[in-house]
């Protein structure tokens, strides 16, 4: 049994039963995590390159623990400061990082499709860990656990995306994965921020943030983007907090609990209030310890292909 | 295909293990009894029983454990699926009794010991197993406690039934 991938760079290319093995080996992983030795050996073999061209914490922290925790020698690269800014090439980049007997590559980078590019040029198993505006798959297979473990099966459980949703690839990558596991994704938000044609990818659109939440079991929370919004999209941060902001208020007024997530970083005050994200409906911090699980999970599955040099 | 234990005659082993067991251990106060996954924990499961039946001590600690990421061929073949780990008592400063059904070359016991050191360090481990393959041994690992002692050949397969997962009680070699 192993994955019907080589590489993960998005939820699209992975079948079903990928998500759910990468779940099954997650829960192993979660349950070793809270022992006093939170570390196996299984990777001892295996060196991983954390390549970042684009800013993070959680996602690189994330994943830099993971490799500890599985044994595996870890390298971190970050654009700024190496020879990318003299002019050499991302294939480049790689092909030397690869020359030195380094089996896998974790790769952040602002322009979507990045990962597919490399892996027709490099023989290492790739997982994407966010590009551009396309997908971060692992956030939505952390995310879909984190739901499956306070609500279980997510067949028939309605998930809300409300945010930026146009230039979120958490928000595609949430969409695609939750659609596999059988959930009811809705997204919402100012129409400016919901891209056309969203519908078909099988999703429902509710512009009004209200009815939305009234109509779910879960809302994910999305980050405004402003780095990647090139010319203004809402007037200001204040009235988009006002019309799609989520308060308690509004918590409240559902007479039902559900749950409330958010990839991070979470610019309170906008998307969120603190008194939603710190309340006992908030998973947030759930979806971040599970992180580390969920990544585990995939370096270790996606690590026999790297041996095998399939 | 030859029958090396039938279902009485796997019975009839078990409990002398398992009267072994407390003859060494008594009460079971100092000791835990632990499963290795994934075939393991049919015979640990059995094992545990009876030595509640025989000690009429109820609240013995019995675990499972899984070795998927301790194993020295992670990246030889395809990836292991792993099993549930379960062991919710601490084993520091106490005797462990490791438990498989087959002892083959003990690479799997050198995984399980690696594996159990994680979670605290025992005052001793034991190692019981229900069929030794004696004459396979690629590491200086023996059995404290072994059901049938057997010499087969490398090309041979020694194969457990339970009738918890495989709906019979049988143990086979299979050539």
């Amino acid at each position: 049994m192993s994955l019907s991938v080589k590489h993960l760079l998005g939820i699209k290319e992975l079948q079903t039963q990928d998500i759910e093995q990468i779940f099954q080996t997650a829960d192993n992983f979660k349950q070793v995590l809270q022992r006093q030795i939170k570390k196996v050996p299984a990777l001892r073999d295996t060196t991983v390159v954390n390549l970042f061209f684009e800013n993070s914490t959680r996602t690189r922290i994330s994943f830099e623990l993971a490799e500890k925790r599985l044994s595996a020698d870890t390298v971190n690269f970050s654009a700024s400061g190496s020879s990318v800014s003299k002019g050499e090439t991302l294939i480049d980049t790689v092909n030397n990082i690869l020359a030195m007997k380094v089996d896998m590559i974790v790769m952040r980078h602002s322009a979507s499709g990045a990962p597919w590019f490399l892996a027709q040029h490099v023989d290492a198993s790739i997982i994407n860990a966010g590009d551009g505006t396309n997908e971060h798959p692992t956030q939505a297979l952390l995310d879909a656990y984190s739901i499956r473990e306070k609500l279980g099966d997510l067949k028939g459980k309605r998930v809300t995306i409300i945010g930026d949703i146009m230039h979120s690839r958490v928000a595609l990558s949430n969409i695609f994965c939750l659609n596999k596991l059988g959930a009811e994704v809705t997204v919402s938000g100012p129409p400016t921020l919901i891209p056309k044609y969203i519908q078909d990818l099988g999703v429902k659109v509710e512009y009004d943030v209200k009815k939305a939440l009234q109509n779910c079991d879960v809302a994910n929370v999305l980050r405004i983007q402003l780095e990647r919004q090139h010319k203004p999209l809402f007037s200001t941060l204040r009235e988009y907090s006002l019309y799609y902001g989520i308060n308690k208020d509004m918590l409240d007024s559902l007479q039902k609990e559900i749950l409330i997530m958010h990839p991070g970083p979470i610019n309170r005050g906008v998307e969120l209030n603190s008194d939603v994200a710190d309340s006992a409906n908030s998973i947030i911090l759930d979806q971040v310890e599970n992180g580390v699980a969920i990544r585990m999970a995939v370096i270790y599955l996606l690590s026999g292909k790297t041996a095998l040099g399939e | 295909m030859k029958t090396l234990l039938d279902h009485k005659q796997l019975d009839i082993t078990l409990q002398r293990l398992a009267h072994q067991l407390v003859e060494n251990h008594l009460t079971f106060q100092d000791t835990a009894i632990i499963g290795i996954q994934p075939r393991g924990i049919w015979m640990s499961g059995r094992i545990a029983e009876l030595v509640r039946k025989i000690t009429g001590q109820q609240n013995i600690d019995y675990g499972m454990l899984d070795i998927t990421f301790y194993r020295d061929d992670v990246h030889q073949g395809d990836i292991h699926v792993p099993s549930l780990t379960d062991i919710n008592f601490s084993i520091e400063n106490r005797n462990v009794v490791l438990i498989d059904d087959v002892l083959h070359t003990g690479r799997t016991i050198r995984s399980a010991m690696d594996a159990l050191i994680d979670f605290g360090r025992p005052k001793k481990v034991e190692l019981m197993v229900l069929i030794d393959r004696r004459f396979s041994r690629e590491l200086p690992i023996q059995p404290d406690y072994a059901g049938r002692i057997v010499d087969t050949i490398i090309t041979q397969k020694v194969k457990v039934y339970w009738a918890e997962k495989d709906q019979k009680d049988e143990v086979v070699l299979i050539d």
